[in-house]
């Protein structure tokens, strides 16, 4: 079994000689966990992640087989409480049971979107490895539905299946910089962030601003920013002067350096996600960067809630609905799409969810609901309002990542 | 609990490989093939664990190890290029949050040590018939999901909360704050609270071996030092506290390695100024999407554990865990 077996007598004995004793000596062992050693290293340099830029065969319509005749199911995966409810059971959607009754597609609702990180980390393997995520219609902020696009992870929508959203689609919404002409998603909503402020936690004093939040010192250790990257620096820079649609790196970082000055002097609580409505209501947190929408809703239980709109601007942006490469029901998230922007259902879903509703009519439509809500500036903006809104502008793939690395830095990770 | 395992059972398949040789020599049938089969059965014993770890264990961890010498982006994809700064650079920017994680860990122990000792020495010894209760009572909060139990300290701490009130017309927030724990009259989002969220978490895993390791404790040792005009101090110095050893290691390493690594109550009791570790690979992961740093720290947190655990264990000195 030894290696120098069948050699000349003396041969043979040198080998051993050299083989089992000395510095040099290899026993077998030693050469066993070598060659492993070797192995491991071979089989983690086969190992790595492939890009996702190269499968472009999921954007075409007709690229993707689509089974949504043959099988009239829909699987929607939104964000926690963007949906309307019943008055009587809370766990019906009376607009999406409708639909269901209409098209006669059943739909499987699911609110497991919390965080677009989160959720992207969820769905990226399956997109990587050119699978079905289980998922035909997301809910996605635009920044994150454009890097999914840029990715080629979304189905190019067909605008033959889509008369209603292409007719009835606010302008504005059409020129969207992370997907231009609306090719692959339709906006849910609109959001608007701005600032937040609980009346009795500041004493009646009224919050206005960023700097107010960054500098005031009565407010110290009681506001809170978000950790979505683009409103809180998009707010900071429109608070600068500098703005969002149009920005450098060097305003990035000097709004990144203003917010961490902040943090360093602990002015800030902490960034919080979707969560910080509990704290606001409180009055543990007395002033924050907040989502419109939801301080509508705040509004109607806590009349010591209030939001004031910058001078300088608030950050506009929107939820986009898109449908994940190699889904199996185009066609039905598609009608799905289509329905929701009819007016009247289009007003019956932001009298409940009350973000900016994209949907042209839909006021006229809300004025038979809810009159007052009909007259929010934060669901259906005016032309002054409109105008204070900024996008945060697309960003090239080398350039979120550069992005992500400072802010993460920034909020303490 | 492992309590009732005997000490022989560590020594794993070899020991027990071998007994077949002493045992056969008796055996009446004495064929070629019967103790071949049974020197086979510790493996088929081992097979369930050893394949459940190869799969969600040591797999995940060579893909770990792998991710964590690549480079590239999400878009151009990564390939290994044995890139080990990675590692260089997170302990470069991230120092700070590994010293604080072990720092918030550590000290978590200790008062986990400070409050579980006393507990788990009157179950043992001093709870009568109330012992199950009492440990019931332990065990319960794990009836709660960690992420409600952590959500609910929140409300308790809330700045203008009770506790709060409390704590601050008895003049202790002020005592805090000079000690750099606390600021601004509030318990959130301080130091304090995340050593407090820890502390709470952990707290039944350090309970539960220490009480198993004094509820086997022989009493009549106790008697005896006593008989010898030991006071009870001296007795409690010399013979319950050497003897329940086993159980302060193993509750001190079941409360500090996940301590080390939560990010739960830092995210939610902490502010940006005292986040861990743990949340620092987590954005990495998600949030940077830069995979290579994220495994590469994770590595870290893993080997320096290692190493604070292996100091630790070669000073308390105990071979025999539990």
């Amino acid at each position: 079994m030894d290696l120098y077996e069948g050699l000349p007598e003396p041969v043979a004995k040198a080998w051993e000689r050299g083989l089992t004793s000395g510095r040099a000596a290899m026993t077998r062992r030693r050469l066993l966990r070598g060659a492993s050693l070797a192995a491991a290293g071979a089989a983690l340099a086969a190992c790595g992640i492939p890009p996702a830029a190269g499968s472009k065969s999921g954007d075409a319509p007709e690229d993707t087989p689509d089974h949504s005749k043959k099988e009239r199911v829909l699987n929607f995966a939104n964000w926690p409480l963007y949906i309307d409810v019943g008055k009587k059971n809370k766990k019906r959607h009376p607009t999406l049971d409708r639909f269901e009754r209409r098209s006669g597609i059943e739909v499987e609702y699911v609110e497991d979107i919390n965080d677009n990180n989160e959720f992207y980390g969820k769905i990226k393997p399956q997109l990587a490895a050119g699978q079905d995520t289980g998922r035909d219609l997301v809910c996605l902020s635009d920044w994150m539905a454009g890097r999914v696009i840029r990715q080629g992870w979304a189905q190019r929508l067909d605008p033959a299946n889509l008369t209603h959203a292409v007719t009835n689609l606010e302008d504005r919404f059409r020129a969207a910089a992370h997907d231009p002409g609306r090719q692959y998603s339709y906006p849910w909503a609109g959001t608007a962030c701005i600032v937040a402020y609980n009346k009795k936690a500041t004493k009646g004093k009224k919050v206005t601003s960023v700097t107010q939040l960054l500098e005031d010192e009565s407010l110290k250790g009681r506001i809170s920013m978000l950790t979505e990257m683009t409103d809180t620096i998009g707010l900071t820079m429109l608070d600068m002067g500098a703005d969002s649609e149009h920005f450098t790196d060097d305003e990035f970082d000097a709004a990144i350096a203003r917010i961490q000055k902040a943090v360093d002097r602990k002015q800030l609580r902490r960034f919080s996600g979707n969560d910080y409505l509990d704290e606001l209501n409180s009055g543990d947190i007395a002033a924050c960067l907040a989502w419109a929408g939801d301080i509508v809703q705040l509004r109607l239980d806590n009349e010591d809630i209030e939001f004031a709109v910058p001078d300088r601007g608030y950050l506009f942006g929107t939820d986009d609905l898109l449908v994940p490469a190699k889904a199996r029901h185009r066609a039905n998230a598609e009608a799905l799409i289509d329905y929701y922007y009819r007016p009247e259902v289009a007003a019956e879903l932001a009298a409940y969810v009350n973000y900016i509703c994209p949907v042209t009519g839909a006021k006229a439509e809300m004025e038979k609901i809810d009159k007052d809500l009909a007259a929010d500036l934060l669901v259906f903006p005016d032309a002054d309002m409109i105008a204070k809104g900024k996008n945060f502008r697309p960003m090239s793939a080398a350039e979120e990542a550069r992005y992500q690395e400072k802010f993460s830095a920034l909020i303490g990770a | 609990m492992t309590a009732a395992a005997p000490p022989s059972g560590l020594s794993g398949p070899a020991g027990a490989g071998r007994q077949p040789g002493s045992t056969d020599g008796g055996a009446p049938d004495g064929a070629e093939g019967a103790p071949r089969r049974r020197g086979l059965t510790p493996y088929w014993l081992l097979a369930p664990a050893g394949l459940w770890l190869a799969v969600f264990f040591v797999a995940p961890l060579f893909y770990q190890a792998s991710t964590s010498v690549q480079s590239g982006s999400l878009e151009e994809g990564f390939r290994v290029t044995w890139q080990f700064s990675h590692y260089t650079d997170a302990l470069a920017t991230y120092g700070e949050h590994f010293l604080r994680s072990f720092g918030y860990a550590a000290t978590a122990t200790v008062l986990c040590l400070l409050i579980g000792y006393p507990l788990a020495y009157m179950i043992a010894f001093r709870a009568g018939r109330w012992r199950n209760v009492v440990l019931v009572m332990v065990i319960a909060p794990f009836f709660t999901s960690f992420l409600i139990r952590t959500l609910a300290w929140k409300t308790i701490l809330s700045d203008g909360g009770p506790v709060v009130r409390a704590l601050h017309s008895l003049h202790v927030l002020d005592v805090t704050s000079a000690l750099g724990l606390t600021g601004d009259d509030r318990l959130l989002a301080t130091p304090l609270a995340v050593v407090c969220g820890l502390t709470y978490n952990f707290l039944p895993f350090m309970v539960l071996p220490l009480y198993s390791s004094l509820e086997r404790i022989d009493t009549s040792l106790q008697e005896a030092a006593r008989d010898l005009y030991a006071t009870p101090a001296t007795a409690f110095r010399k013979v319950t506290f050497p003897l329940s050893l086993p159980g302060v290691v193993a509750g001190t390493l079941l409360t500090f390695i996940p301590a080390s690594g939560d990010y739960i109550n830092a995210q939610l009791l902490g502010s940006p100024n005292e986040q861990m570790v743990g949340n620092a690979i987590q954005k990495q992961f998600l949030n940077v999407l830069d995979y290579p740093t994220a495994a590469a720290m994770s590595f870290l947190l893993m080997a320096l554990i290692l190493i604070i655990v292996s100091v630790y264990m070669r000073k308390a000195g105990t071979e025999e865990l539990v």
